[in-house]
Order: structure tokens, then C-alpha cells, then sequence
């Protein structure tokens, strides 16, 4: 399973609540970089080999593995298709993302 | 729909990059760090000079990654690194292994001249080039990683790059560094390998990944890891260690050396080349793969090298 | 213990007793004695510090950065143009809030080389957030050094230490060497808030926009609007232990004086040289010393040149287009408050030309010829 980090939005109210140089103190997560997309990768699960290679060559960490089978994350996938492209079995399909 | 069988993972499944990152889509050099943090664990500080690692990492108040990052001066890398180094052992952290992490602008370019200091000096420290060959994150302009032939906005077509890549491997070889390794993110395993490996050499380490950008490249975002085994099949970044300056070991060797025109074919920063240009391209890529398979010929052994 | 030494000596031995961690450094005339003794201290141990010997002073500054982070004491030194080029790292450090010390040997920027006093190098520096402490001596060099790690790591603000070249840099005085004890019960160990560790993972100095850069630097000043205060006080506490009182002027028969010589660095001795003679011949003169630039002591100036009918600053610098800066600075702490005081601007001794104690009295006869300053730069000694 992924472990789900904290995705918090971080506030400051007032300059009191900004640290004392630029220092991070929260995570990315909040930041859904699947609006990015136009097309989105959809796995034909029947056909999947587990293989692990979409997992492996995703650049925004965002197929995850359940059940041994793998997982898109669409509030982050960007739809850049490398998963589509490099799946031996040609079992992830990159469609239409419908607005 | 739950099957039998186990998923195959060739790499460990922890994450220490997140989601949520700001690199294009397709991007080689956020699949370099999420190979390289695999490989070198939590115990680690990374220091990042102005790249695009500085802007895909996120914005103030966020990171999105799970290791600590000091963002340096562009031209810094290396020598961050080394301070860093220092500082910790004299507060005690004698474990953690300190990353410069640098595009090719801050490698080749910018950075060089601290970084030859930090490798003739042999300070303690893993040095990772993500190299996508121009810069990008200020738009696309060439830098001395460039190959021939290349568009950038600052080599426009009508007067592209006219000389070669800088070999900036023989350059670290020059200075008799324990370890240096070339990598390409078409093949997670190896680069996933030898990031291990130099986590666990003491001295200047010296890594140098090929990382296609399909924003600069003008590529399809979806050919970045087929181009990233294309360049190392036609023998256009050969993939091979260095320890010590002298010893040269090819880690994939080529049962058919493919010809480099499908590679150019597929991005379209050199669509412009004329036959001409893509011969005496591949004249150059044929010398130098035979120059390099020369050095891992008659290399020393290890044990022969002084060090 | 009382030893005789140089101004860089006095820098190394500042560094040594405040038990520096990692230095990184890269010679320059007139330095090099600074890290010379400082390469042998940590080569025999008396100082437990790493020291770099990097290839620029770029990378000093940057190693000194990195080092910092980590939560390392770190000192550096060097000069005009070595200075010139730490410039871009200079707002690193005080940005990223990491209290670096370091020594800087004021020479002359090139070109034409010139190796000799001049203050343009450090004063070009102005706006980079770091504190800056003017010395006019050996034994003042070494108590600044050992103060300025307090006081910086108070604030996490980075501090430059001061002395001229040639005339302090290489010139030998009897220097009281506090007891190591002592400089540890005064100075703790550098322990900051904010630290580059594997064990809690943050990302410093990343990518930050308009929506919060305009708060880290607004509590950059708020900071540096404390150290005067926080001069004072550390001032008083090494007092206490050491009997050397430095603070943020130095002040010189100033009580009655009609006319004040504003000074700053070496030149603050010479200064006085003339004072006593100038009162020998009854003229009421008196000298102040600037010894912090920035922050810049306001309060203490007005309330010190109060009671002057002249002011006449000198400087040993020149802002092109502008003036001398210290004379600026004087005249802006003095607007709204003393407008009627004239302040005479002179501008002496660029490129390391002498300052002697009748290049004061010249100074002193011209102000008290005129009514008010004529011009506002009066240039002593030009062949013209």
C-alpha cells in the first residue's frame, strides 16, 4: 500500500509563522499535478503481466502497486505516456482525458 | 481480479521522491533522482545549484523530497557538497553520504572549476551530473554538453552547435578519482548499481546520468526512456566505469551497434541536419566508441593502479 | 599571556579561541598570514577545525555555507578582490542565515594593482547583510573575532572583521591571548536552530516567491536592527571577563570639542595623534571612531557629535558619483535630528597613500576656516 504523507496546504499568517530562511516544512503532495493532463494511461488489468516496468519508469512516482497489481494515481499522473510506451504487453492505453 | 502471481519490482519499492514535483512531463531527470535516492537511502544531504532539480523539487514552504537539500549557488556544487561534508563530521554525522546535484551546466560549464578543486582534493563526496545536455531551465540554451548538431535558442538552426559534447568524463578521469561511472535512466538497474556502489567508496565519486528532456529536446515526452536506451545501444553515450583514472570497465557491451540516425530521427532538435551533418555525426560517435573500447582494452587492473 | 603579533596573527589566534570548526580559504596579499598560521594550528591540533583549501574564494565562502548548515563554527578571510568575488555568496550567507566570520584585510581594488589600504573593497559590500567591525588595532582584532562568533550566532547573521592593510595587517603589536577556558565560558558552542540533517529533512533555500521572500528579508533587518543592543551587551559581558570594553564607536575627547574627526579603521590612532597636538595649540578637537558599519550606529553618533560645531569625516573610500561613504552615512544619521552642524567630507589616503597625524591637522585647519564646506568632496593630497 502507499503510504499516504501529509498533503497539507502550509499557511503563514504573519511573518512570525515564516521560518527564519526559505526551509521547506511540508511536502509536494498538496500540489495535484494531474491537472496538468490531457490524456490519461488506463491499464487493461486482464492483460497486465506485473511486470513492474510502468512502475519503474514513472516520473511522478504515481503508480503505485495494490494487490499486486498496479495503480494509477490520477491526482498526480501528468499523462506523459512513458507507461503506455514501455508496457511489454501493450496493456496501458492512453485516452481522452473528458473535461 | 487479485492475481497469483507476485508483482516483479527490480528496485526497492521505498520512495524517497514524491509526488506532486514540478518537472515536465516525461522528465529523465526526476526518474534520475528517484533511482539514485533508492539506491543511497534516507542518509543523505543533497546540494543542488541552480538547475531544473532547483525548481522541480517545489516551491518554499515545500520539498518533495524525503532527504534534506541545501539549494547552492550555481557554481557551488561541489564545493557545497564538501562543506557540508566537513560540517557534519565536526558535529559528529561521520554516516551521511553529501550528493552535489548538478544539471550539465553546473557540471560542464559553471560549476567546473570548483568541482576539479573537489576532485583533486579528493574530498569525500558523491557528485551526480544529470546531464539533459542544455540549459533548460532557463529555456533551451546550449552549454558546453551540447552535442553537435543540436538545437537550442542560443544555436539556432541556421547556425547550430558546430562542436562537440565536452568529454567531461575524461576530464574527472584526469584528476585519478576513485570512481566514476556513466548511467542512463533507459537502465534503472545499472545506474540503480553504481549509485550504491559509490555510496560505499570513500572520495570524490563522480556520476554521470543521461536524462532526455523532452521540452528541450522537442521529443515526444513518451520516447524519453526509448531515448535514453537508444544513446547508449548506438554507442552515442557508451556506458562504462572509471576507478582511479585508469581502469575502464564497458557495462553494457553492444552485440550490434545501431546506427544513430532513428535516435536523431525522434527529436526535433535535430531535424534540421543534412545527411552530410548526420555522417560525419556518426563518423564522430564511431571514433570515439573505438577510442573508448581501446581504454577498456588496455586498461590496468585495479590493483596495479596506485592510489 | 601577552605576545607579540600581527594583525593577521591576531585574526588566527580569534579564530583559534573561538574554536573554529572548518575554515576554507584562499591566499591573497595581504592575508596570507591569516590562514598560514591557521594551516599549522590545525596541522599540530591546537585547533580541532577541518580546514579546505579550496581554489577560489568563491568556493571559501561556499564551503564556509555548507559547513554552516551542518551546524559547524566556520571562519574564513581575505581581500579586495577576493572579497569582490565572494560578493554573490556574501547575500548567501546572510540570506540563508548562516553566521560565518570572517576576516577581511581592506586593499585597494584593482585595477592598477595595488595591494595598500582602502576601504572600497569592504564597503562595496555594504548591502549584503553582513555586520562589519572597523579595527584600529591587534589586540582589538582579536577580541572582535571572538565577539563577532557570539553576536553572529545570536542573530544568524554573518559578520566581516576588519583591519587595514599593511598598517594593521602585517604590523606587530603586544596582544593579550585570552586563556582558551575563559573564551569557552564566554563563547558556547555554536548550536543553531536551523541545521542541514539527514534525522528531520528539510530543503533550504529552495524556490520562493513574492508571497514570502518579502518576509525572510523583512526579518532579516528586524534582526539587525537588534545587534546594536546585542553589541553593546556582549560588549559589556567580554568587558567583564577580559577588561576590553568594544563597542559599537570609540570615542576620543569628544566631551567638549568644537570640531569631531569621524574615522574609521587605523587611521582612528593616527587621528588622535593630531587631537593631542591640536589641543596643545588650543584647538577644541575631538575623534570618533566608527567602528560597526552596519548595522549602522545612529543613536550613539547624534548622541555623540551633539554638542559639535563641526563635523569633519574621513574617509578612505569613495562611492563614484556619490561621496564618501562614511561621510553619507554620518549626514543621513544626523538628518532630522542635527541639521545644522556643517559636516565637512573629506576623502584621503585611496590606494593605501599615507594618513599622518598633519594630514589631520590640515583636515582640522580647513574645517575651521570655512563656515561651511564649500564642495562636497574635499580631496586631500591630489596632485591638481
Amino acid at each position: 500500500m502507499r503510504k499516504k504523507k501529509r498533503a497539507q496546504k502550509i499557511v503563514f499568517k504573519s511573518e512570525k509563522d515564516v521560518p527564519l530562511m526559505a526551509m521547506s516544512t511540508g511536502t509536494m503532495l498538496h500540489n495535484k499535478t494531474g491537472a496538468w493532463r490531457n490524456i490519461k494511461p488506463v491499464i487493461d488489468l486482464d492483460n497486465c503481466i506485473q511486470c513492474g516496468i510502468c512502475w519503474k519508469f514513472c516520473p511522478d512516482v504515481c503508480i503505485f502497486v495494490e494487490d499486486e497489481l498496479p495503480v494509477i494515481d490520477y491526482d498526480y499522473c501528468k499523462g506523459c505516456g512513458i507507461c503506455a510506451e514501455e508496457c511489454p504487453t501493450k496493456c496501458i492505453a492512453m485516452v481522452e482525458e473528458e473535461k | 481480479m487479485k492475481k497469483e502471481k507476485k508483482m516483479a519490482f527490480s528496485l526497492p519499492e521505498e520512495e524517497l521522491m514524491n509526488s506532486g514535483h514540478l518537472a515536465c512531463q516525461g522528465c529523465g531527470a526526476a526518474l534520475a533522482m528517484r533511482y539514485v535516492l533508492k539506491a543511497l537511502g534516507q542518509k543523505v544531504v543533497l546540494c543542488i545549484p541552480a538547475c531544473c532539480w532547483s525548481i522541480i523539487d517545489g516551491q518554499f514552504p515545500y520539498s518533495s523530497l524525503d532527504v534534506p537539500i541545501f539549494h547552492c549557488a550555481f557554481e557551488t556544487a561541489a564545493v557545497s557538497a564538501s562543506g557540508v561534508k566537513a560540517g557534519l563530521e565536526m558535529v559528529g554525522d561521520t554516516e551521511t553520504t553529501v550528493v552535489a546535484w548538478a544539471g550539465d551546466g553546473g557540471t560542464f560549464d559553471i560549476g567546473l572549476q570548483a568541482l576539479s578543486a573537489v576532485a583533486e582534493r579528493n574530498d569525500n563526496i558523491l557528485y551526480v551530473c544529470y546531464d539533459n545536455e542544455a540549459y533548460m531551465n532557463t529555456g533551451i540554451q546550449r552549454s558546453s554538453a551540447t552535442p553537435y548538431g543540436a538545437w537550442t535558442t542560443t544555436t539556432p538552426v541556421k547556425h547550430f552547435k558546430e562542436r562537440p559534447k565536452k568529454d567531461i568524463d575524461a576530464i574527472m578521469a584526469a584528476h585519478r578519482i576513485p570512481y566514476i561511472a556513466t548511467a542512463s535512466i533507459g537502465y534503472p538497474e545499472d545506474l540503480f548499481r553504481k549509485a550504491k556502489k559509490a555510496k560505499e567508496i570513500e572520495g570524490t565519486r563522480f556520476l554521470h546520468i543521461y536524462a532526455p528532456c523532452p521540452t528541450g529536446w522537442k521529443s515526444r515526452p513518451e520516447d524519453t526512456i526509448k531515448l535514453a536506451r537508444m544513446v547508449v545501444q548506438n554507442a552515442t553515450f557508451p556506458i562504462y566505469e572509471i576507478e582511479w583514472g585508469e581502469k575502464y570497465t564497458l557495462n553494457i557491451k553492444l552485440k550490434e551497434k545501431k546506427s544513430i540516425s532513428d535516435y536523431l530521427k525522434i527529436q526535433g532538435r535535430f531535424r534540421h541536419l543534412t545527411k552530410k551533418e548526420i555522417a560525419s555525426m556518426q563518423e564522430e560517435v564511431d571514433r570515439k566508441w573505438e577510442r573508448l573500447l581501446s581504454l577498456v582494452n588496455s586498461s590496468r587492473e585495479k590493483d596495479q593502479i596506485p592510489s | 599571556m601577552k605576545k607579540v603579533i600581527m594583525g593577521n596573527h591576531a585574526l588566527s589566534y580569534g579564530a583559534m579561541l573561538g574554536r573554529t570548526q572548518v575554515i576554507a580559504a584562499y591566499p591573497i596579499t595581504p592575508q596570507t598570514q591569516v590562514v598560514e598560521l591557521l594551516s599549522e594550528m590545525c596541522a599540530d591540533k591546537t585547533l580541532d577545525a577541518k580546514f579546505i583549501k579550496v581554489e577560489s574564494e568563491h568556493s571559501a565562502m561556499a564551503a564556509c555555507l555548507g559547513a554552516s548548515l551542518a551546524g559547524a563554527r566556520t571562519f574564513t578571510a581575505t581581500s579586495s578582490q577576493g572579497l569582490a568575488l565572494m560578493h554573490e555568496l556574501l547575500h548567501w550567507a546572510s540570506g540563508g542565515r548562516m553566521p560565518v566570520v570572517m576576516g577581511n584585510i581592506n586593499r585597494a581594488m584593482a585595477p592598477g594593482w595595488n595591494i595598500w589600504a582602502d576601504q572600497n573593497d569592504s564597503l562595496s559590500q555594504r548591502d549584503t547583510g553582513w555586520m562589519q567591525f572597523y579595527c584600529s588595532n591587534n589586540q582589538e582584532v582579536l577580541d572582535t573575532v571572538i565577539q563577532a562568533f557570539k553576536i553572529s550566532e545570536k542573530l544568524l547573521i554573518p559578520s566581516m572583521v576588519i583591519l587595514d592593510a599593511f598598517s594593521l595587517s602585517h604590523t606587530y603589536e603586544i596582544v593579550d591571548i585570552p586563556e582558551q577556558e575563559k573564551v569557552d565560558e564566554y563563547l558556547p558552542p555554536f548550536n543553531p536552530q536551523l541545521k542541514i540533517t539527514p534525522d528531520e529533512p528539510h530543503a533550504f533555500g529552495g524556490l520562493t516567491g513574492p508571497e514570502h521572500y518579502f518576509e525572510l528579508r523583512y526579518k532579516l533587518q528586524k534582526e539587525m536592527e537588534k545587534a546594536p543592543a546585542l553589541i553593546e551587551e556582549t560588549g559589556k559581558e567580554y568587558e567583564k571577563m577580559f577588561g576590553r570594553y568594544l563597542g559599537l564607536v570609540d570615542e576620543y575627547r569628544c566631551d567638549d570639542a568644537d570640531i569631531i574627526l569621524i574615522t574609521s579603521g587605523t587611521v582612528g590612532s593616527t587621528a588622535r595623534v593630531a587631537v593631542e597636538e591640536l589641543r596643545q595649540e588650543g584647538i577644541r578637537v575631538g575623534n570618533l571612531r566608527i567602528k560597526v558599519f552596519r548595522p549602522f550606529p545612529f543613536e550613539i553618533v547624534r548622541n555623540i557629535v551633539k554638542g559639535a560645531e563641526k563635523i569633519a569625516v574621513v574617509d578612505r573610500n569613495i562611492s563614484y558619483g556619490h561621496h564618501g561613504i562614511f561621510y553619507e552615512e554620518v549626514k543621513s544619521a544626523l538628518y532630522g535630528h542635527n541639521n545644522s552642524v556643517p559636516i565637512f567630507g573629506f576623502i584621503a589616503g585611496l590606494g593605501g597613500r599615507d594618513i599622518t597625524p598633519s594630514t589631520f591637522k590640515e583636515i582640522t585647519n580647513l574645517a575651521l576656516k570655512k563656515k561651511r564646506p564649500e564642495e562636497e568632496i574635499i580631496w586631500i593630497g591630489v596632485k591638481r
